[in-house]
């Protein structure tokens, strides 16, 4: 951290979060994959009122529209810049869609496992002993399989839908959560100002609540948002086999596997363009995520 | 009645190596209002007698044995909402490392006024005007500004002030200072002693000054105890304790001082290392760095009191004679 020596009383909005926005302006990637993060969230939020077309609408569909290359124009008049599908889906609406879809899954899976991790981490480090032990052994259990296994498997035994697929992968993510949040929980554990908080006679709940666990968000911040990108990524794989959300609300993932068939005909577009939105997606929260782990991490503070 | 009155405490930690007696038959008494100086070098159990009373002994260490009475309460033994309740409110601490101590992440007000509510049910406007009271107490300027800030916002000797002022929030009859000024340089050293004195005597604090500093113990504290090795080997006023050491070790301690030595001179030291506590010898800790020592002190050495409660513990105290 930069020690601010004395500082002149004036110089009140010197806010830790001030400091940060500062810190992580300093590089230009960063702000680059935090602009594309920022597009394509509005687009994905605003999706039904920037796409062209209701990709979920099938009345809106024509079968003579199919397999059109980018730009062709439709029997109404209405140009597919990105061509259409064999349903004679727009590529763009339904990226714009599909985009939609995989942020929420991964953005709500992130969240919760999120939270059940922290806690968890958290406690096992606060209280020690049996539970700890237990409890770090389970995730250890649960890193050592694949990720696409446990999913593969919870798929099969749930069934599938947006909420199983946020299941499964809330159920694969928790175990990382937790061990970052224990070795961050361990290390701002011993440190004197968790001492001097029970020293005052503040409550239990109260030094876990307020004292340790944030200070213990950074590093996990930094783990949520790689996280993110890596929850979306398996959610597409999951939905490439087949496995992952029913076909009438196509998520990225199922869009590519959609276009597979197509690929060695030359119908490039269907699988590639929403390849390269997932791919862009991927690197934008990538991007931001290295930036956050600079700024936060105190062993690289300039 | 004193304050605080511990008897024979032990405070042991389990190691791969065996048991630590970090503490041993350690008996100290405050009175109200007094200022005891604990004096001891790195590891002799100073800051664990601290911890003790304040009930923060964490696993693997614990009281083996012993009493610690404080206003009457007995606090070995006590359970942890009875210690929790004293903390902060009869009892408060001030650690040694400013920058340390404060929370990072919460705002100075925040950290002051949940200081309050944790054994108060006052409301945050009543607890806001407490905390710029104590800020002002403690000689900081603009307490609304400097309440509202964050703890990287203040210089080292600024935070300290804030550390002594949330020990003062609830207005103790005991605080217990860890080397609150070793961290600090010696121009900000001086002031806050100065503080602390003037905030003594105007609230009727009593305080345990733990410190490895012979010269900040002889202008602030009123009596003294020098630990070693886990033990108390002289305690008595500043006064009997610095002009006529009776243990030897408090007179390497005093010679070691580098104002009581000429220019140019070698500085004195004393020779040998600390002993380790595990399986600690019979007989006296010190006798292997002692000049004075011979067979006897291979039997744990008797306590002996001189004239006012000048305790010693060794075979052959320093009398006018060797000295």
């Amino acid at each position: 951290m930069t020690t601010t020596p004395l500082l002149p009383v004036q110089l009140v909005d010197e806010t830790p979060w001030r400091q940060f926005v500062r810190d992580f302006m300093q590089s230009r990637i960063a702000l680059c994959g935090l602009a594309l993060l920022v597009t394509v969230l509005f687009l994905a939020l605003f999706a039904p009122w920037i796409a062209p077309q209701n990709p979920y609408d099938l009345a809106k569909l024509d079968l003579m529209d199919s397999k059109l290359a980018p730009g062709a124009q439709s029997m109404m008049g209405s140009t597919f810049w990105l061509g259409t599908d064999g349903m004679g889906r727009d590529m763009l609406s339904a990226i714009l869609y599909g985009l939609r879809v995989s942020l929420l899954v991964g953005v709500v899976s992130g969240v919760i496992a999120l939270a059940i991790g922290a806690s968890l981490g958290v406690s096992a480090a606060f209280f020690g002993g049996r539970y700890e032990q237990i409890l770090m052994r389970i995730v250890d259990i649960q890193l050592g399989f694949p990720a696409i296994l446990v999913a593969l498997i919870l798929i099969a035994v749930l069934g599938s839908g947006v909420e199983k697929v946020i299941m499964a992968l809330i159920t694969v993510q928790w175990a990382y959560y937790a061990r970052t949040a224990r070795s961050a929980a361990l290390v701002e554990r011993n440190k004197e100002y968790m001492e001097a908080a029970r020293g005052l006679g503040l409550p239990t709940w109260r030094v876990l609540l307020k004292h340790l666990i944030p200070n213990t968000l950074p590093p996990l911040i930094v783990v949520g948002t790689v996280q993110v990108a890596h929850a979306i990524a398996l959610e597409a794989t999951l939905s490439f086999l087949g496995l992952g959300l029913p076909i009438t609300e196509p998520s990225l993932g199922l869009l590519i596997a959609n276009g597979y068939e197509y690929m060695l005909s030359g119908k490039y577009w269907i699988s590639v363009y929403p390849g390269v939105a997932l791919l862009l997606t991927i690197v934008a929260i990538n991007l931001v995520g290295d930036q956050l782990r600079d700024v936060l991490n105190p062993r690289l503070a300039r | 009645m004193s304050l605080l009155e511990i008897t024979s405490l032990r405070t042991e930690f389990s190691t791969r190596q065996g048991l630590l007696p970090a503490v041993d038959d350690v008996s100290l008494r405050v009175q109200p209002g007094e200022i005891l100086g604990l004096v001891g070098e790195s590891g002799s159990g100073k800051s664990v007698t601290g911890f003790s009373i304040l009930g923060l002994i964490d696993a693997p260490g614990k009281i083996a044995q012993g009493s610690i009475l404080f206003e009457g309460t007995e606090l070995v033994g006590a359970s942890d909402e009875t210690l929790r309740q004293l903390r902060g409110d009869r009892l408060a601490m001030i650690f040694q490392d400013p920058m340390m101590t404060l929370n990072p992440v919460l705002r100075v007000d925040t950290q002051m006024i949940e200081t309050i509510q944790a054994h108060r049910s006052m409301s945050s406007e009543e607890a806001r005007a407490r905390c710029r009271e104590v800020l002002v107490q403690v000689g900081i300027a603009s307490p609304d500004e400097r309440l509202k800030q964050y703890p990287h916002q203040f210089s080292g000797g600024m935070r300290q002030r804030v550390a002594i002022a949330i020990a003062l929030l609830l207005r103790p009859a005991l605080i217990i200072a860890d080397e609150p000024t070793t961290a600090l340089d010696v121009t900000v050293q001086g002031q806050i002693l100065f503080e602390m004195q003037r905030l003594t005597r105007e609230t009727g604090t009593a305080l345990i000054w733990i410190t490895h500093d012979l010269a900040v113990v002889a202008g602030l504290a009123q009596r003294v105890a020098v630990m070693y090795a886990g033990r108390i080997v002289e305690s008595g006023t500043v006064q009997q304790v610095l002009n006529t050491p009776l243990h030897p070790y408090t007179r390497g301690l005093l010679d070691s001082v580098p104002a009581n030595s000429e220019r140019g001179q070698r500085l004195h030291q004393i020779p040998g290392m600390t002993p380790s506590l595990v399986n600690r010898p019979k007989g006296c800790a010190f006798r292997n760095r002692c000049s004075y020592a011979q067979a006897d002190c291979e039997t744990d050495p008797p306590v002996q009191n001189f004239e006012h409660e000048h305790m010693v513990r060794c075979v052959r105290p320093l009398t006018e004679v060797k000295r």
